[in-house]
C-alpha cells in the first residue's frame, strides 16, 4: 500500500525521505511550514532523517551546505520572503561544488494569503543560475524531489524546488514508489576543499565552471519530461505557453475551450515544469503560431523574457498585455476569461434575478478578518502599551512617539480594536526601524518582536541599539511559541531571555520581565513609561503562554499520562 | 461523476475537519479527492473556507470554479453565503444555524436567513442543538456531514468508517457520540 493522502508539502517531504535525505532544516513560514514538520515528525517518532528547525532561513541553509559538504543529501525549506534571508549563503553556494545533493524549498505566497508580498522565488533560480523545478500537483511534487537530488549531484549545484500556497496546502492521494525505487542515504564523504572556499582566486574558477554549465542546465529542461511540447500545425494564430498552477486552470478549462475552438482543433501547447527556460522547444513554439498566451502562476517571469524589450515577429499575451490579472493567484475563473470563454451561471446571479434584497445583503456581506484569540496574552501587551503611548504623546506629541512592530500573532495588534502598531516590514526590523526613528528623533521609539522573530533578527539589531546607546525601548512578546505559523518550538526556552538580553549588554535595571495579564495593565503601562523616559536601551519581556500552545501542551501530556496508565 | 464542495465557517469551528472526513470517506469509496484549503492567519477567528473536490476521474483544478460548486456545506450562516458566487445555479446550501458574532457590524439574522431561503435548495440545521442531543457539542461537525448526506456521492457506512479512524485511538467515546450525531442531521 503506497498510497496516501499529503499535502503538497508533505509529497515533498514524502519524496526527499525516500530520495535518501539525511538532514532537512528550516524556519517556519507559511506555506512551507507542513514540509519540515512531516519531517520532524518522522524524526521523532520513526528515526527517520535528522530534521530540525532553526534560529532563521539563513542559518536552516548553512546548516544544509554542511550537510552536503559532508556528502550527504539535505534540504532546506522556507517561505519565498525565508529566501531574502537565506540569499548570501544560497547565492553563494551555487559556486560551490556541491557535493551531497541539497534542495532548496521556496513556498511562495501567490495572493499573499499569508505573506507582506508575492514574490516569485524563480527569479532567484535564475538570479544564481541554478535548475529549478515547480510542480503542479502532489503526485509531481513527490517525483521531482528524487529528480531534483539526482541532478544535484550529477551537475555539482543547488537545486530549487518551487511550491505556491495553492499547491502546499492541498491534499490529494500519492503513490509513493515502490521499496525498490527508494534511495539509501549517502556515506560520509568530504567535499573537495577548492570547491568549497571562495576566496577570489578559488572564486574566479568556480565562477567560470559555473558559467560552463549553464548550456548543460538549458540542454537538461529542453530534454526533460517535466516541460511537455504538443503541436498542433492547423493553429497559426496562437499557441499557449502554462507554467505551474497555470496549467491546471487551463485543464479545467478544456472541455469548453475545444468546443471554442472547433475543427482547427487547440492551439499548439507547452508546459514549463523546469527552469532554466527550455529554448529549443519555446523556439519550436514560437516558430508554429503569430501570438503566444502566457498562463503562469506568480510574477510574469516567463511572460517577461518572452516578450523582450526589442521588437519581434511573435506578439506576447498574459499578464503584462492585462489580459490576466497582475497580481494575486491565478483561478480557473480568470484563465477562463483570458481563453475567451463566457462565464457560467451562478446561485449569487439566480438571486440577483429573483431576490433584490437578499442579493444585496450576499454582495455587501462584512468581512471577517484574523484576529488575536480571546485571552490571547498580546492583547494584553498591546493594552498596556496603548496606555503608555497615550500617556507619551501627551508630553511629546504624535511624532515623538513611535510603534515599529514585527511579524508574528502579533501582527493581528495593527487592526482594531487594538491599533496599535505603526510599521511592518520583515523579520526584525521593528528593533531596527526603532533605533533608526529614535535617532532621527522620535523621543520613545517603541520596537515590538515576538520571541521568535528575536531570535530570528532581532538579536543583531538590538546589538546595535546597545552599541550606539540609541534610547529606545524594546518589547519582547513571549509567549513561549512560535504561534502563528501553528505553534512550532522556539529555539531557546523563555527561561533563557532575561540572561540573554543581559549577556548583549542591556543594563540590568532596564531589563524587565512583565506579567502580561488582564490585572495587570495599568501597572505595566506605567512600567513601560518608565523605561521609556529611561535615555537608553530598555528591554521590556511581557511573558504568558500563548493560549493555543497550553491547549496543545495539557493535551499532549494528557495522552501520554493515559498511554502511561494503560502500560501499568 | 463530479461533486464540488466549498466548506465554510470561521476560524476553530471545525471547517477542515468536516472537509478530512469527507475526503476519507470519498477515497474509501474509490473517488479521487482533492482538498484545498488556506492555513495561518484565518485560524484566529477570522473566515475560513475550504474547497473539497470529488470526481470519478482526473482532477486538474484545486480551486472550484465559480458556479462550478455542487454544495456550499458551512458552519456558519452568514459564512454560507459569502461563496454563493461558487455555488451553481442547482446546488444546495446546507449550513448551521447558529451564528458567529465576533465582528461588530454583523448583519439581521432575518435577513441571513431570509437570503439563504431563498435559495432553490437549502437547509438551515440546528446542529448545535442536535449535538447536545447526541450527547456533545463537539459532534456539530458531523450533525451538519449528516445533514449533507442525502446531497453527496458518499455512503453513511465510509463516513462512519472515517469517524472511526480518525477518532477511535484519540477518544472512543466521541466515536459513539459522532454517529448519533450523523443520524440525527440525517433526519434533520
Amino acid at each position: 500500500m503506497n498510497e496516501s493522502v499529503l499535502l503538497g508539502d508533505e509529497a515533498l517531504a514524502l519524496g526527499a525521505i525516500h530520495a535518501g535525505l539525511s538532514a532537512g532544516f528550516g524556519y517556519p513560514g507559511t506555506p512551507s511550514t507542513e514540509i519540515l514538520e512531516y519531517l520532524i515528525d518522522n524524526y521523532e517518532k520513526n528515526g527517520g532523517p535528522l530534521a530540525q528547525w532553526c534560529s532563521n532561513e539563513k542559518t536552516a541553509y548553512e546548516a544544509a551546505l554542511g550537510v552536503s559538504f559532508a556528502g550527504k543529501r539535505s534540504l532546506v525549506t522556507m517561505k519565498h520572503v525565508g529566501l531574502n534571508v537565506a540569499a548570501d549563503p544560497f547565492m553563494n553556494s551555487s559556486l560551490l561544488g556541491i557535493k551531497g545533493g541539497i534542495v532548496v524549498i521556496v513556498a511562495d505566497d501567490p495572493s499573499m494569503h499569508s505573506s507582506q508580498g508575492e514574490q516569485d522565488s524563480r527569479f532567484y533560480a535564475d538570479f544564481a543560475m541554478i535548475p529549478c523545478f515547480e510542480p503542479v500537483n502532489q503526485q509531481q511534487a513527490y517525483e521531482m524531489m528524487f529528480d531534483a537530488f539526482a541532478l544535484s549531484e550529477e551537475k555539482h549545484v543547488p537545486v530549487l524546488m518551487r511550491m505556491v500556497t495553492r499547491l502546499s496546502h492541498s491534499r490529494a492521494v500519492v503513490h509513493a514508489f515502490d521499496e525498490s525505487k527508494r534511495l539509501p542515504q549517502n556515506k560520509l564523504a568530504k567535499g573537495d576543499r577548492k570547491e568549497w572556499m571562495l576566496l577570489p582566486a578559488l572564486a574566479r574558477k568556480n565562477y567560470d565552471n559555473m558559467l560552463a554549465k549553464q548550456g548543460d542546465f538549458v540542454a537538461w529542461s529542453d530534454n526533460n519530461s517535466w516541460n511537455k511540447l504538443v503541436l498542433n500545425e492547423k493553429r497559426t494564430d496562437l499557441a499557449i505557453v502554462t507554467s505551474g498552477l497555470g496549467r491546471n486552470y487551463f485543464l479545467e478549462n478544456i472541455e469548453d475551450y475545444k468546443k471554442l475552438c472547433g475543427d482547427k482543433g487547440l492551439p499548439s501547447m507547452l508546459h514549463i515544469g523546469t527552469l532554466p527556460l527550455p529554448r529549443g522547444l519555446l523556439g519550436k513554439l514560437a516558430d508554429s503560431a503569430q501570438k503566444i498566451l502566457v498562463i503562469e502562476e506568480g510574477m510574469p517571469f516567463v511572460e517577461k523574457r518572452l516578450a523582450g524589450i526589442l521588437p519581434q515577429k511573435t506578439e506576447v499575451v498574459g499578464k503584462l498585455t492585462g489580459l490576466l490579472p497582475a497580481s494575486g493567484e491565478l483561478n480557473p475563473d480568470t484563465v477562463r476569461k483570458a481563453l475567451g470563454l463566457e462565464p457560467v451561471p451562478t446561485a449569487a446571479g439566480l438571486l440577483s434575478q429573483n431576490d433584490e434584497a437578499a442579493s444585496a445583503l450576499c454582495e455587501a456581506l462584512p468581512g471577517r478578518p484574523p484576529q488575536l484569540c480571546k485571552g490571547c496574552p498580546h492583547f494584553d501587551s498591546y493594552t498596556a502599551l496603548n496606555m503608555a503611548v497615550a500617556e507619551l504623546k501627551k508630553k511629546a506629541g504624535e511624532d515623538g512617539v513611535c510603534v515599529c512592530a514585527d511579524i508574528g500573532c502579533y501582527s493581528l495588534g495593527a487592526g482594531a480594536p487594538l491599533n496599535a502598531t505603526e510599521t511592518i516590514v520583515c523579520m526584525g526590523a521593528s528593533v531596527g526601524m526603532a533605533r533608526g526613528a529614535s535617532q532621527a528623533g522620535v523621543k520613545y521609539a517603541f520596537g515590538v518582536i515576538g520571541d521568535s522573530t528575536f531570535m530570528h533578527s532581532g538579536m543583531t539589531n538590538l546589538v546595535d541599539c546597545v552599541s550606539t546607546k540609541t534610547p529606545v525601548t524594546i518589547m519582547i512578546l513571549d509567549n513561549s511559541i512560535v504561534a502563528m505559523t501553528g505553534c512550532q518550538k522556539t529555539i531557546i526556552p523563555s527561561s533563557s531571555f532575561e540572561p540573554l538580553v543581559k549577556g548583549l549588554g542591556v543594563e540590568p535595571e532596564h531589563v524587565r520581565v512583565l506579567d502580561t495579564n488582564p490585572s495587570k495593565h495599568e501597572e505595566n503601562a506605567k512600567i513601560l513609561v518608565e523605561e521609556a523616559e529611561y535615555r537608553g536601551v530598555s528591554v521590556v519581556i511581557m511573558r504568558r503562554e500563548c493560549l493555543e500552545a497550553f491547549r496543545i501542551r495539557t493535551k499532549a501530556e494528557k495522552i501520554k499520562k493515559a498511554a502511561e496508565q494503560a502500560k501499568k | 461523476m463530479k461533486y464540488d464542495i466549498i466548506l465554510a465557517g470561521v476560524g476553530g469551528q471545525g471547517v477542515l475537519s468536516i472537509a478530512a472526513i469527507i475526503a476519507a470517506a470519498a477515497m474509501k469509496d474509490g473517488l479521487s479527492v482533492r482538498q484545498s484549503e488556506v492555513h495561518g492567519m484565518s485560524q484566529r477567528g477570522g473566515g475560513v473556507s475550504a474547497h473539497l473536490r470529488l470526481s470519478d476521474g482526473e482532477i486538474a483544478s484545486d480551486l472550484i470554479p465559480l458556479g462550478s460548486a455542487d454544495m456550499i456545506l458551512a458552519m456558519e450562516p452568514m459564512e454560507s453565503l459569502r461563496y454563493l458566487p461558487w455555488l451553481s445555479e442547482n446546488g444546495v446550501l446546507v449550513t448551521a444555524a447558529e451564528p458567529f458574532v465576533n465582528i461588530g457590524n454583523y448583519p439581521e439574522l432575518e435577513k441571513v436567513y431570509g437570503a439563504i431561503n431563498a435559495l432553490p435548495t437549502s437547509h438551515i440545521v440546528k446542529s448545535a442543538e442536535l449535538a447536545k442531543e447526541a450527547g456533545n457539542i463537539k459532534c456539530e461537525n458531523m450533525v451538519l456531514i449528516g445533514a449533507a448526506l442525502e446531497y453527496m456521492p458518499v455512503s453513511k457506512e465510509t463516513v462512519l468508517q472515517a469517524v472511526r479512524d480518525r477518532f477511535e485511538k484519540k477518544d472512543p467515546a466521541l466515536v459513539e457520540a459522532n454517529a448519533k450525531a450523523l443520524e440525527l442531521g440525517a433526519k434533520r
